[in-house]
């Protein structure tokens, strides 16, 4: 490993390095607020309050009800939850599930095995460009369809999905009587977009804290007041009921800070990461003979990006070198201080190929040399034109060396 | 003021050495396991070196052990994930004394089908092996027995236990959140399939915990959505709360001898204490089989969660009860089923030393804890109607 060379992490769709501010709210947390919020006394009451504050912090940031967030242990969890919890509450209103073939398997496999317990389950098909249209969900609908479950933005193409347009049809669709509940997975939105819960119009959103800079395993749930939900995790009663477990109160802490910052920076935060892609996709078709761009290739419009307007993520770039396995470039990039994936991290250690850029029909040679670049709110301009320069010498090399 | 936390059995408080290891993987090693670069492969191998810790503390192989979000979801993993792997409807046997997490999930799978017998327990909250043997079924699919009770400290005979599930082809589930860092655990000589375990009772952070898995049993998992955790447990690892819990345990298997021997000296010194200057209390628990830092009290006449407060006023944190359950007015489940009478379990007070608990702490409490009680016992009219009838020479009044 180069001793001297600064390394450049452009990974931050699998993971996102936290926040000074929040490591000093963990850590912070967890030796001053180390009560259980359960316990009656002094230091319970300090852990509760805590975890008050952060529940408004994180209310607040997405336009919801202190009393409509429920703390998981992380996006998983609160797809599990979201999905099985609310079907396990009104699954008896109908037996259909839309959902997409590009969302993240704990979306997936979880719908995979309610259809084991009897569900029909219909997956809609991305553009060309991994975004899914409107017009297929309104066609898509069964009198019986009881969920609707869209991510917001796709974690391995960027793709923004129109789910603010997908509310409002779901609203349309069926004005009397109950509606599909509908859960959106924002993920990989939450920091990176405006996103406002209750103007967006879903029943359910899922947040993920290590996405954006927050700790890992902490997560949580917004559930629309009113919606039926039953709990995965049972025991002590914690979160209204819905979800047991000791509060993982520095996470917790810590995922609010995450929240907070971005919020605060956001706009800021979008205009910068918009540019940053804009070079790196100039930079990368520069520097790189034959390369292809999935996804989206303009940004979305970042003050409305949900309205079916398409575009991408400002943070999340997929391209492929076809020639180049996937793999090898992703190794190669390393040997050189500069860390992306080849695409979803979860998926990537069993060298599956990606359901997504098979769902958007890409050709296989695109399929296994695609690589994913995310960008982080550290991420320069100069990070950039490294990573295309090294792209260039590396994708070059491996062509010559597998053509012969 | 001066602080006394004597509510260890709700949550202690990280230990250094745990904080720092915490520090450096939230700072310096923070990539996603699953990722294929070296910060990814960073992070697997402290999340495997941490497995193979608390493997270590349990006396189990590293491939056994499911990281969880804490005890709660060992619990729940546990016994759904039993249950959904049987296929059909069956037979679950636990005790009454059992946490939420475990009674609840039971009462869930009641509702799809499965029957449970709930065991009763002595005066002392134990169940004897023999109950176990006569409840199994042939359709008997688990039993699942605490090792260590959370609010009286009782220790229960589950080797014992483990012996009759192994001979009848039974899977066994242990809840051992209470228990490590206090007793030696080695799940082969418990002869358990299944056991839960929690970070932050061990002075490990909060939001993870573990689940023992023998190898070959089978379980379906809770949730969905990739690899992780050999399909049991889908999710990001949280890396940081990982090693934290393997570094947990490491020290507390490292310091379980000095740890119980200071905790088991000021349990007790607090109540001979007690019990030296304040009339009519009873220990609640096991004389002897049980925990070292559990001291669970029921002073007549007066309401446990009063003295929880005349003792946080000076800054003296305990529970009545688990802490789960402290919000609620309900008398515990666990004394009501050793059989007190519903006015003694409302006096009941739970004090949990832990491995930095000193005698300068237990003397304050010994301090300020007998006015507390005095000055409630005579607002009490329980206590007044007591005291009126010891004069007409009549026995004092059972509840």
């Amino acid at each position: 490993m180069g001793a001297q060379r600064p390394e450049i992490y452009l990974d931050h769709a699998a993971t996102s390095p936290p926040h000074p501010e929040v490591v000093h709210e963990v850590l912070r947390a967890m030796r001053e607020t180390y009560g259980n919020p359960s316990s009656l006394h002094r230091k319970g009451l300090e852990a509760e309050r805590a975890v008050g504050r952060a529940r408004e912090t994180l209310a607040a940031a997405i336009g919801a009800r202190r009393e409509e967030i429920v703390f998981t242990s992380g996006g998983t969890e609160s797809n599990n939850l979201a999905l099985r919890g609310a079907l396990r509450a009104l699954g008896h209103r109908g037996r259909h599930i839309i959902t997409t073939a590009v969302e993240h398997p704990s979306v997936l496999e979880v719908v995979r095995d309610l259809e084991g317990d009897g569900f029909r389950v219909t997956l809609l098909a991305p553009d060309r460009d991994g975004t899914v249209r409107v017009e297929d969900l309104g066609r898509a609908l069964a009198p019986d369809t009881v969920m609707v479950s869209m991510m917001a933005v796709n974690n391995e193409v960027g793709a923004v999905q129109p789910v603010a347009q997908a509310a409002a049809l779901l609203g349309r669709a069926r004005p009397t009587g109950g509606r599909p509940l509908f859960h959106v997975d924002a993920s990989q939105a939450l920091g990176r977009l405006p996103l406002d819960a209750a103007a967006l119009g879903a029943d359910l959103v899922t947040f993920s804290a290590h996405k954006l800079g927050g700790p890992k395993g902490a997560g949580g749930l917004f559930v629309r007041h009113g919606t039926g939900l039953r709990p995965l995790l049972l025991g002590g009663g914690q979160e209204g009921g819905l979800r047991s477990g000791t509060e993982n109160v520095p996470a917790i802490a810590g995922m609010a800070v995450a929240v907070d910052l971005a919020r605060r920076e956001l706009p800021e935060r979008t205009a910068v990461m918009s540019e940053l892609r804009r070079h790196l996709i100039e930079a990368v078709f520069g520097g790189v003979p034959e390369a292809r761009l999935n996804g989206p290739a303009a940004c979305a419009d970042t003050s409305d990006p949900f309205a079916g307007q398409g575009g991408a993520a400002p943070h999340i770039a997929c391209f492929s070198f076809p020639g180049a396995p996937g793999e090898v470039v992703v190794h190669c990039l390393e040997e050189e201080g500069i860390y992306v994936s080849t695409g979803a991290a979860c998926s990537s250690r069993k060298r599956r190929r990606s359901h997504v850029l098979e769902a958007m029909g890409l050709p296989d040679a695109d399929v296994d040399s695609a690589i994913r670049v995310s960008l982080g709110p550290e991420t320069s301009d100069a990070d950039i034109d490294r990573l295309a320069e090294v792209l260039g010498r590396v994708v070059r090399d491996i062509r010559r060396f597998a053509r012969r | 003021m001066r602080e006394v936390y004597l509510d260890h059995a709700a949550t202690t408080p990280v230990h250094p050495e745990v904080a720092e290891l915490i520090q450096e993987y939230l700072v310096r090693t923070y990539g996603n396991p699953s990722s294929l670069h070296r910060f990814g492969r960073r992070a697997r191998a402290a999340l495997e070196e941490a497995r193979e810790q608390v493997a270590e503390a349990l006396g189990a192989e590293p491939e056994e052990i499911v990281f969880t979000s804490g005890g709660t979801e060992a619990d729940n993993l546990a016994i759904r994930g039993a249950a959904l792997a049987h296929g059909r409807p069956g037979h679950i046997i636990t005790t009454r004394v059992e946490h939420h997490a475990v009674l609840h999930t039971c009462e869930a799978l009641e509702e799809t089908g499965f029957e449970v017998t709930y065991l009763p327990v002595d005066r002392h909250g134990r169940i004897a092996p023999e109950q176990v043997a006569e409840a199994i079924r042939p359709d008997t699919v688990l039993v699942t027995v605490m090792l260590a009770n959370n609010e009286v400290g009782t220790v229960q005979p589950l080797a014992a236990v483990g012996e009759i599930c192994r001979e009848r082809g039974v899977l066994l589930h242990s809840d051992a959140v209470q228990a490590l860092g206090q007793l030696p655990i080695d799940v082969g000589q418990l002869g358990v399939d299944l056991l839960s375990v929690s970070g932050h009772k061990i002075y490990g952070p909060k939001g993870i915990g573990a689940l023992y898995v023998r190898r070959g049993v089978r379980l379906s998992p809770l949730m969905y959505g990739g690899g992780h955790e050999r399909r049991r447990r889908p999710g990001t690892e949280n890396v940081p709360g990982i090693v934290g819990l393997g570094k947990a345990c490491e020290l507390a298997v490292r310091e379980l001898a000095a740890r119980a021997r200071t905790m088991r000296e000021m349990r007790d010194r607090l109540v001979e204490g007690i019990q030296a200057r304040i009339a009519e209390v009873v220990l609640n628990g096991h004389p002897t089989e049980r925990l070292p830092n559990n001291a669970n009290l029921c002073f007549r006449y007066v309401e446990g969660e009063s003295i929880l407060l005349g003792l946080d006023s000076k800054g003296i944190a305990a529970s009545s009860g688990s802490a789960c359950t402290s919000g609620a007015l309900e008398p515990s489940h666990v004394l009501m089923a050793m059989g007190l009478s519903h006015e003694l379990a409302q006096g009941s007070v739970r004090f949990s030393v832990g491995r930095l608990t000193r005698a300068e702490d237990i003397d304050y409490v010994l301090e300020v804890l007998p006015p507390i009680v005095e000055r409630l016992r005579n607002m009490s009219p329980l206590y007044a109607e007591r005291g009126r009838a010891r004069q007409a020479g009549s026995p004092p009044g059972e509840g």
